[in-house]
């Protein structure tokens, strides 16, 4: 099968993971990862985000199976029920709002910025030298981190994953699949 | 024998699309955003989508029935 050209959209991500480790503020661009899907789908009422242009699941796909460090067991099932996925997207937004909630802090100067990253919501990990300009206000700079944080927590989660079990399992649990499922369900709801 | 073909889940699809980037013969198609569907008179039973879901909710039955 010939290959399109958003099937090199892995790329991107792999890009993005590392911009992130020089500059802090391209973590911004990694809000393009959270507009797209839910404007697709509620435009278009589609998951064509997930099935065409996820570049984080062409990466998964590319570390399970092009260099073969996915055990390709099957996820277990606690895993893929319903109270699991939605409650994880509960989870990623609570901690969505709270990083915003940060910024926020910074932005009303009652907090001075934290320049950390954030692994697994638990592990601060100095991140100092990625702050290069310091001429933007310091809650961007707070957002960026901050937002980092989550990409790459989540990339954890997902490599963790995808070595446990099959490639893309990331993709049963993504909190942005749900969400974004959850619309299609609710728009073709509102069509019958 | 019944012809054995791939049978999906529905309610515990997550409508990712692994199936249907795998599928030799463009047999599945995820509908709605919900969901995805095999198209029983395409489909020839090879078992790609079987081991590509990474929910594991295919599996291989006569004429699509079970699960």
């Amino acid at each position: 099968m010939k290959n399109k050209w958003y099937d090199y959209l892995w790329i991107a991500s792999a890009l993005y993971l590392s911009l992130g480790f020089f500059n802090i503020l391209f973590a911004w661009l990694g809000l393009i990862c959270f507009a797209t899907p839910l404007l697709i789908s509620v435009i278009t009422g589609s998951k064509a985000y997930c099935n065409k242009y996820c570049g984080r699941g062409q990466l998964f796909d590319l570390l399970g199976k092009k260099l073969k460090l996915s055990r390709n067991k099957s996820i277990p099932q606690w895993i893929r029920s319903k109270w699991f996925r939605y409650g994880f997207l509960t989870f990623f937004m609570l901690m969505f709002m709270l990083m915003i909630f940060n910024s926020v802090l910074v932005f009303k100067d009652v907090k001075s910025l934290s320049q950390a990253v954030t692994l697994l919501w638990t592990f601060r990990i100095p991140w100092h030298w990625a702050h290069k300009i310091t001429e933007v206000p310091a809650w961007v700079s707070q957002f960026a981190f901050g937002f980092y944080s989550v990409m790459l927590t989540s990339t954890i989660l997902g490599i963790i994953t995808m070595l446990l079990y099959k490639p893309r399992s990331w993709c049963v649990y993504c909190p942005m699949g749900t969400m974004t499922q959850l619309i299609c369900k609710v728009r073709a709801g509102a069509e019958k | 024998m019944a012809k054995r073909i791939a049978s999906i889940s529905g309610h515990e699809c997550v409508a990712c699309g692994c199936c249907v980037k795998v599928c030799p013969r463009n047999a599945i198609t995820i509908r709605k955003g919900i969901h995805a569907v095999v198209d029983s008179s395409k489909c020839t039973g090879c078992g790609s989508c079987v081991r590509e879901c990474p929910a594991s909710v295919i599996a291989l039955s006569e004429s699509g029935v079970g699960l």
